[in-house]
Parts: C-alpha cells; structure tokens; sequence
C-alpha cells in the first residue's frame, strides 16, 4: 500500500511539473490561485475521518472547523480564480481599440 | 462500490489535470478553472459514497459554514486586495489539514496501532499545515496592512530562534512516531509550528510576500499529499502533490525574477536589520525635481511615445480606469503608449495584468520586462505610477545595494521620466531609488489616482 502511494506521489510531483511550468507570467496569479484552490482537497480529509466515525464532542468540533475551512479554501479559491480570470476574456484583437460591449 | 469511487477519483484527477493545462493559456484559463471545480465536486461526492460513511449533518454542518464563509467573501474582495485573499484561502486549506492531523492522533490513541509511516506523515502534515496556517495569516496581515509591511525581527536572537522552535516541533514529533502518546506532544507540534510560520513570516519585507505565499501555497498541497498517504487517500495524495509541484516552480520563477534564494527570504528582512551599506544612507537631502499634473500632461501630449511603469502605488490608489483613461486621450493624439510590467511589480505575478485587464487595457499594450527595457530607449516619457523597487537603477550600478543583480524595467533609459508617488518614502525594500535624484526625472507627488485624474484633465484641455 505504502509503496504504490508513493508511486502514486512521485508521479503527480511530475505531473505537476510538467503540466505547470508552460504557463506564461501573466496568468500566474490566476494560476496560483487555481492551484490553491485545488488544494482545498483537504476537505476529502475532514469528510473521512468525520464521516467514517470519530469519538467525542471535540474531535467533532475539530472536524467541523476542518471541513469549513478546506470548503472555504475550494469554494472561494475556484470563485476567485473565476473573478480573476474573467478580466483575461479574450476581446476582439482588430476592435480592442473601439471599446467593449 | 469502492470501485466506482476509485473511477470517480480517476476522472476527477484527468480535470484536474485538464483544468490546470486550461489555465496555462489566456483562452483557455476560465474553462480550465471550472473543469478543475467539476473534478473537485466529483471528488467531493466520490468520498461522500465511502461505505460507512455517517455524521452526515455534522458534515452538512461544516460544508455550509464554509461556503457562508467563503462564497461571499471571494465576490465582495476587491480586485487591489486579490494577494491577500489568496494567502488567506491558503492558510485555511492549511489549517484544515493541521486539525485533521491532530483528531487522527486523538482518534488513534497517540497512532498506537498504527504503521509508523502513517504516523510520520500525519506528523508530517500537521508540522506543515500548522505552519502554512499562521504564515499565511500573517502574510495576510502584512498584505492587508493589519500588521506593519515593514520587516519586524528580534536582531540577531531571530534565525537561532527560529531553529529552535522548529527542532521542538520535530522533536515533540519524533517522540510521537517513538511511540509515546500524550497528547500534550501533539499540541506542542501544533504549536511550536504554528510559533515557527509566525516567527519565519514577520520578519519578511512586504516586497517579498508573493514568494512567501507562493512557497506556504506549494507546503499546503505538500501537507495535503502527507495526509493522503496517512488517510491512505489517493484524491488527496494526487493532487496535493500536483500542487506542491507546481507551486514550487512558481516560488522559484519569483524567487529569480528578484534576484533573491529563497533561503535568503525565509533567513529574514530584505538586506537584514543590520542596514544595508552604502547607497541608503547617504544624500538624505539630495533635491528632486517636482513637476505638476498640467506640465506633466503637456510633456506627454508633445511626446510619441510613452510607457506607463504600474506598481503598487497604483494598486492601492485604484488607479487603472483614471490610467486607462488617459492613455485613450493620449492615443487619440496619435501617441503611442506601452505598458511595462515587471514580474514581480504590486505583490504578486501578474497582479499589474490583472488591475490593467480589469480597465480593459488591451492585451497586446502590456510589455513584459525583456521587451520594455528594449523600448525604453525609443521612449520620450516614462510615466512611473507607483512603482519604486523595480526601477531603482542601483540594482544595476552599486554593487553594495541590497537589490544588486535584480532585474529591473530600465526606465533610466528613457528620455525622461515622471514619477507618480505619494511622498518619497522608499519603497519596501527599504532603500533609496537612484532614479527619483537623477536630473532626467520629476516627481508628481500625491495620490495616483488623483494625480493620473488631473492628468487627464488637462489633457481634455489641451
């Protein structure tokens, strides 16, 4: 088990690489917020350990407070992506000059 | 049943993958973003269908709050306030994971039965989480001017500290994986990291923080990736992995454009509290040339071509509609007009493309470093609206500056160049700009928004 995870790891730390280092300087704020949201995955943490039982009033709290957090991490990091990169909607080269709708 | 889940999983990895090399291209990104939020809510429900799952309105519970929480506050940010949003996202994910790790260890009894790898990457995790948690807050601070920008330290006393409490946090650590199982040793990781990231991000110089939260963004897809391997949770292994890959190519790509290590950065302060040499101290009183909105507007009006330098200082005054403004007069008088962006100018990459695209600035106008400093020579007025660090020409001519050897947008160059800025405070790196002295340049001094406003003005009036 251990050993195919890390297989697994390994092989996503490549993925990583390869996918991101193509993005250009301009979208790296967009990208870095991309991301963040992505890791927001967290969430899946908070949901198995509470949803698959835990003892005790403050371990639920605990998990309560983790699950807030990685669904403010997923919901507001993919919005704000969102925010950011409606600014990138490709405009019309030729009319760029003529104004916007 | 866990074989749909596994396939679910597997589909959410291909988005994810596929949203992410949507964001690598302008057209693209908007889409990119949304599959990689269709892969998470598959990912979302693929856990939920977890046999045994149970605790369903506690979970309900956590996820509404969260999206209360969260929904409004990334549609009321303003756009000037993104960085800071974006460390704040960053520090819950790694706050997520810090309590997550400490309810494993609850849950465990001390990780008893437990294969010493999960106990070492849960700790792991909850080292990492924890301190993403607090950096990112007080990057957040420091962002949102909660906290002074400038670098606070304790002197000398300040890296050993800093060591120390990380060797506690390790320590603690390694008595939980030897197996013993108070639970005051967990907290005392969860506490001596979070003492770790508060203690490595206060002394850090507000120039500096896009590389902080790029680097505390790539530790908490690292943590997440620790914790999948603890859950034994391929979702979370997958991409919390990508994340940490991909956010430490970001953190270096940063780093470079600065000219800084990042081990420089984490070690403390831009050029330390010792105080920089040379180059800072000397010609306090050294005059500058100030010029006013109506002359400034009439040196633009007469010049082909003009380059808008945008920094922080245009960030903070919400100044790019007024600049937007003003560059379509000046074009319809037939001028020219650029904009040079440096990679690292406002507070992180990008953030310059951001506030010009959301004045609709056209895409093709905005000039990356390399081809700026080409133009600069060609151009009759450098408009330098904010920015400081990134123009000093010291980091090119004085060896002992502590920005030697950073790239900067040469706007020295030019024929001349006008400064918009508040007051001559340097900039945060804490060091004089050679340019604001060279006889080439005036000062407009005041608010830029205000300042490019009156510009536009005058230039009606021409």
């Amino acid at each position: 088990m251990l050993l195919q995870n890390l297989a697994i790891l390994v092989l996503a730390g490549f993925v990583g690489f390869a996918v991101i280092s193509k993005v250009p300087n301009t979208l790296h704020t967009p990208l870095m917020s991309g991301t963040n949201a992505i890791h927001g995955i967290v969430l899946l943490g908070g949901l198995i350990v509470l949803g698959l039982g835990t003892e005790g009033v403050l371990n639920k709290v605990l998990l309560v407070i983790a699950i807030a957090f990685g669904t403010i991490n997923v919901v507001g990091g993919f919005l704000v992506t969102d925010r950011m990169l409606a600014m990138f909607k490709e405009k019309p080269k030729e009319t760029a000059k003529e104004g916007d709708k | 049943m866990t074989t749909l889940i596994a396939v679910l999983y597997i589909i959410s990895f291909s988005l994810f993958i596929y949203g992410l090399m949507g964001l690598t291209g302008p057209r693209t990104a908007v889409r990119g973003n949304w599959i990689a939020a269709v892969g998470m809510a598959i990912a979302v429900i693929a856990t939920l269908l977890l046999p045994g799952m149970g605790n369903w309105w506690l979970i309900a519970l956590g996820i509404v709050l969260g999206t209360v929480v969260g929904v409004p506050a990334a549609r009321r940010v303003k756009m000037t306030a993104m960085p800071q949003m974006v460390a704040l996202f960053n520090g819950v994910g790694g706050g997520a994971v810090a309590l997550i790790a400490w309810v494993e260890f609850r849950d465990t009894a001390g990780y008893a039965h437990e294969p010493l790898y999960v106990a070492i990457a849960s700790l792991f995790a909850a080292i990492v989480g924890s301190i993403s948690f607090w950096g990112s807050n007080i990057a957040f601070g420091k962002l949102q001017e909660i906290l002074p920008g400038k670098p606070i330290t304790v002197g000398r006393l300040q890296q050993p500290l800093n060591i120390v409490v990380l060797v506690a946090a390790v320590a603690f650590a390694v008595a939980i994986a030897a197996g013993a199982t108070s639970e005051w040793l967990i907290i005392g990781v969860l506490v001596a990291a979070a003492g770790f990231g508060l203690m490595v991000v206060l002394p850090i110089g507000g120039a500096d923080m896009p590389v902080v939260i790029s680097l505390l963004n790539a530790m908490t897809g690292l943590s997440a990736a620790a914790m999948g391997l603890a859950l034994n949770n391929t979702a979370l292994i997958v991409a919390g992995m990508i994340v940490g890959a991909s956010g430490s190519i970001l953190t270096n790509l940063m780093a470079k454009a600065m000219n800084r290590s990042i081990p420089a950065i984490i070690a403390g302060g831009f050029g330390g509290s010792t105080g920089p040499s040379g180059g800072a101290g000397d010609g306090e009183e050294r005059p500058v040339r100030s010029t006013s909105a109506a002359d400034t507007a009439i040196q633009m009006a007469y010049a082909s071509k003009v380059v808008v330098v945008p920094g922080y200082g245009m960030a903070v005054a919400q100044a790019q509609h007024a600049v937007r403004e003003m560059a379509d007069l000046l074009e319809s008088k037939g001028i020219e007009v650029l904009y040079a962006i440096h990679p690292v100018a406002g507070r992180m990459p990008g953030h310059m493309n951001v506030l010009l695209a959301e004045a609709d600035v056209p895409y093709e106008s905005l000039k990356e470093m390399d081809e700026a400093n080409s133009q600069f020579p060609q151009t009759d007025v450098a408009l330098v609206i904010g920015a400081n660090d990134v123009t000093n020409p010291a980091a090119q001519s004085d060896p002992s500056s502590p920005i030697y050897g950073m790239p900067i947008l040469q706007v020295n160059a030019s024929r001349s160049v006008i400064v918009l800025k508040r007051g001559m405070s340097s900039g945060f790196a804490g060091i004089e700009n050679e340019l604001f002295h060279d006889p080439k340049t005036s000062m407009l001094f005041g608010d830029a928004k205000a300042s490019v406003a009156e510009i536009v003005e005058e230039l009606k009036n021409l």
